[in-house]
Parts: C-alpha cells; structure tokens; sequence
C-alpha cells in the first residue's frame, strides 16, 4: 500500500476562504432570516437525545444538593406557608365573589373563552447557551410537535419567552430577561402600556428585569402590582403574567416612568416549560 | 482518520457537557468556556491549520444550537483556532504557563469581540459592569476548568502522535 502524495491548501487560504464563507452565511441567515435549514435537522436529529440524556444526569446532581438544604431552613419555611395559606385562603373568598361578578359581567359581553383556552403543550429544557451573554435555550419539541416560530413560552403561570428557531425535533427560545428581548406589558390595575426589556446588567445583580415608557399620569402604579403582557403585542398573547413590579421611578421627561420587574418564573432553574401552540393572529401574513 | 474520529469525540463531549452539566453547575449563572479551551489548546499543539478548522467546526456548531446569525461563533472560533496556531513554534508539552496565557487571551479577546458587536452597538455601554460580572469571572471559571481540561487534551495528542509515528515507520 502507497500513499498518494496529497495536496493540502496551506492554511493562509484556507482562512480568507472559511473567513468569507462564515461572512457569507451571517449576510444570508440575516438577509433572509433563515435558520440553518437542513444543518439544524442534522444537527438536531444528532445532538438532540445526547443533550436530553446528560441534561437529566445534571438536573438529577442538582436536586441531590438542593436536598441538602438544611430541615431548619424548610421548617421556617413551613411556618411562613401555613400564615400565607391562612392570608390567601381569605383572598381566595373575597376572590370568588369578584368572580361570580366577573362571570356575569362577562356573559353579557361574549368575552367567555378569550383568555383561558389557549391549547398548550409541555416540553422538557434540553441544553442552555454556553456562553453568558445571552439567555436563549432548547427544548425536547419541535416542527413535528407542531411548534412553531413565535410562539409562546410559559412556566407555571409566567411567561418565560418565545420561540425564534424551530428543527424537527427541538426549539429554540429565547427568554425574556435575555438582552436581546423586549415584550409590551401591560399594568394589570391601571391597563398602562410599558415596553419590557430583558437586561444582562440587572439580571446579574438583582435578577430583575426592566421596563420602560410606562404613562401613568395619575401616580396609580404601584410597587407589587402586576405585569402581565399587553393586548396590543405584536406576538405575545395579552394577559400572560410576566412579574411583579420591584421599584419604579419617573423618567427626566416628567411623562413616562420606568422600573424593574420581579419575573414570576426562576429562569436559573427551568427544566419543563409550556408552549401555547395557538399563536397571535395579527392578520397580516 | 483516528485524530479526527477523536477530535470530534472531544468537541461533542465538551459541546454536550457546556450546553447542560455545566449551565447546571454554574457559579452566579456563570458557565465556563470549554469550547474556547479545546480549539486553542488544539491550535496551539498542532498549528494553525488544524486549529482553524476545530475552530470553524466547534463554531459550526454552537451557531447551529445558539446561534442568532450563522457563521458568526464559527468566525470567532476559527480565529481563535488560528491565531493560537501560530504559537505552534513555542510548544513544550510541559509548560504549562504559555497554554494558560493562549487561553486566557483567547477567552479576554472572544468576550471582548461579543460585547463590541452585539451588545456595544444596540447602546449598552457598561464595559466595565461586564467586564467584572461576566468576562473575568468567566475566564476565571475557564482556566480553573482549563487545568484539567488540557491536561486530558495534552495527553490524547501524545497518545495520538505516537501512534502515528508508529503508524508511519512501518511504510518506510
């Protein structure tokens, strides 16, 4: 057996050459708003059940040390729920008074199933950015689950992004306290407009998020109150809960303020999410 | 044909372990950098060549995964790979200091090239915040996982050397 002699391109142009191929390939994905196409089902079909399984070894490390947290600290705990179960048990009555009203109020205007029967489906999170700027992350389901780009992303009640690339069998979301993200909320008391913006500086430092543009005229904003997504959105569905307002402050221009939200949902530890598989119809496409 | 079966078997794992164990085990939501490790210890043991091309590679794939625009962590990575080759000269398997500094840079210059093009230009100008909360914890975080990291990569291309030259004098 002879080995050929074989002729290899010398790497100073193999550089310029890869250089303008990666040049290329961000002007078309971003000209185009292309994904990788079939580089993402390849990828995806590969990667996707290595991911889930290391993904559950790490969770499982995880939950091991969160049981060693300490009998006394859940026994203080205990004693913190059953108060806020006594408080909340009370609120949940004054609640259902408001409810009955609200049902009524709500037969007269037709408005029966405009929030609550969003078609959801639950999906596992199988692998986060590596890098630390930003707080994008996949899941277990994809185009063959029918998920689609835009589409909504839940925790519990709260919202926790939207989905911006989608393979055959994973998705791509990007969260909302990622820099990147910003959503139209909605204060739930006073129905003020603000724009939500995810925020790499206060995420790291108090892990809040901030909002901007907020007009409330008559000072009716308070600290607590809630945040949920704003019917005039674009792609987000109106009335998901977002967070609670942390602090709040008036802008130089005397018109609009702006603060920092609590998010509802903790992102450090996301391991199952929601999709809404119904999507904002805004009649244009 | 080996050498590639395991470099690809070393940027997979590392791939897997970045995007899950340790986003999960990660100090203050910050994760270190493996990637960056594998392609400038690669470059800087084997030249620039194989160093660009694990670079593109490994880049290839967190642009397929995390990606916003693809090509651009490719890019990043294939420079990376590159200029870390271009040290090839001043390799000694048993310094330890030189890899450090390559790994060092190569993580300082790979953050510092992020903050300028995607967060520097939509108007964040805080380099100094992130420069102390994200980029030195995480070179921090880096090069103490980097120690054992290229250590384990020192050896698989001793390993893989010599059985290449063993490989090689039997055709001569």
């Amino acid at each position: 057996m002879r080995r050929k002699p074989k002729f290899r391109i010398p790497a100073k142009y193999v550089l310029p050459g890869l250089t303008v191929v990666c040049i290329a390939a961000m002007y078309i994905s971003f000209a185009l708003n292309l994904g990788g196409g079939p580089l993402n089902t390849l990828a995806g079909t590969i990667f996707g059940p290595m991911q889930k399984g290391i993904n559950s070894i790490g969770s499982w490390m995880s939950d091991r040390a969160d049981n060693l947290k300490s009998m006394h600290e859940v026994m203080d705990e205990n004693e913190i729920l059953r108060q806020q179960v006594a408080d909340l048990t009370q609120e949940v009555n004054s609640m259902k008074l408001d409810q009955n009203e609200l049902e009524s109020l709500r037969q007269l205007l037709d408005l029966d199933k405009q929030y609550s029967d969003y078609e959801k489906t639950g999906a596992r999170v199988i692998g986060k950015d590596p890098g630390n700027w930003f707080h994008t992350f996949l899941i277990d389901k994809g185009s063959e689950d029918g998920i689609e780009i835009d589409m909504n992303v839940l925790a519990g009640s709260g919202l926790v992004g939207i989905v911006i690339d989608v393979g055959p069998h994973y998705a791509k979301v990007r969260s909302i306290i990622d820099d990147r993200s910003s959503v139209y909320g909605m204060v739930l008391s006073t129905s003020d407009n603000c724009i939500v913006n995810g925020d790499l500086v206060s995420m790291t430092e108090d892990q809040v998020i901030t909002f901007s543009n907020l007009n409330d005229k008559d000072n009716q904003v308070q600290l607590g109150d809630q945040l949920v997504t704003s019917n005039v959105s674009d792609k987000y569905l109106p009335g998901i809960l977002i967070g609670y307002i942390s602090s709040i402050s008036e802008d130089s221009n005397h018109l609009t303020k702006s603060g920092t939200i609590t998010p509802v949902v903790d992102f450090e530890h996301l391991q199952q999410v929601l999709v809404i598989l119904d999507k904002k119809d805004m009649g244009t496409s | 044909m080996r050498r590639k079966i395991y470099v690809a078997l070393i940027i997979i794992v590392c791939f897997l372990l970045q995007s899950t164990v340790f986003q999960v085990l990660s100090f203050a939501s910050i994760s270190p950098n493996l990637m960056i490790v594998v392609c400038a210890s690669f470059g800087f043991m084997r030249g620039r060549r194989e160093g660009l091309t694990i670079g593109f590679i490994s880049g290839l794939l967190l642009d397929i995964f995390f990606g916003e625009y693809l090509g651009f962590y490719a890019l990043l990575y294939m420079y990376v790979g590159f200029l870390t080759g271009c040290f090839k000269k001043q390799f000694y398997p048993d310094d330890i200091k030189l890899p450090m500094l390559m790994i060092t840079a190569s993580d300082l210059a790979y953050n510092l090239i992020i903050y300028l093009l995607r967060f520097l230009f939509r108007g964040q100008f805080r380099l100094d915040y992130y420069m102390l909360h994200i980029i030195i914890p995480e070179l921090v975080y880096t090069l103490l996982v980097s120690v054992v990291l290229y250590a384990v990569i020192l050896k698989i291309n001793q390993r893989l050397e010599a059985v290449e030259k063993r490989s090689a004098a039997k055709f001569v």
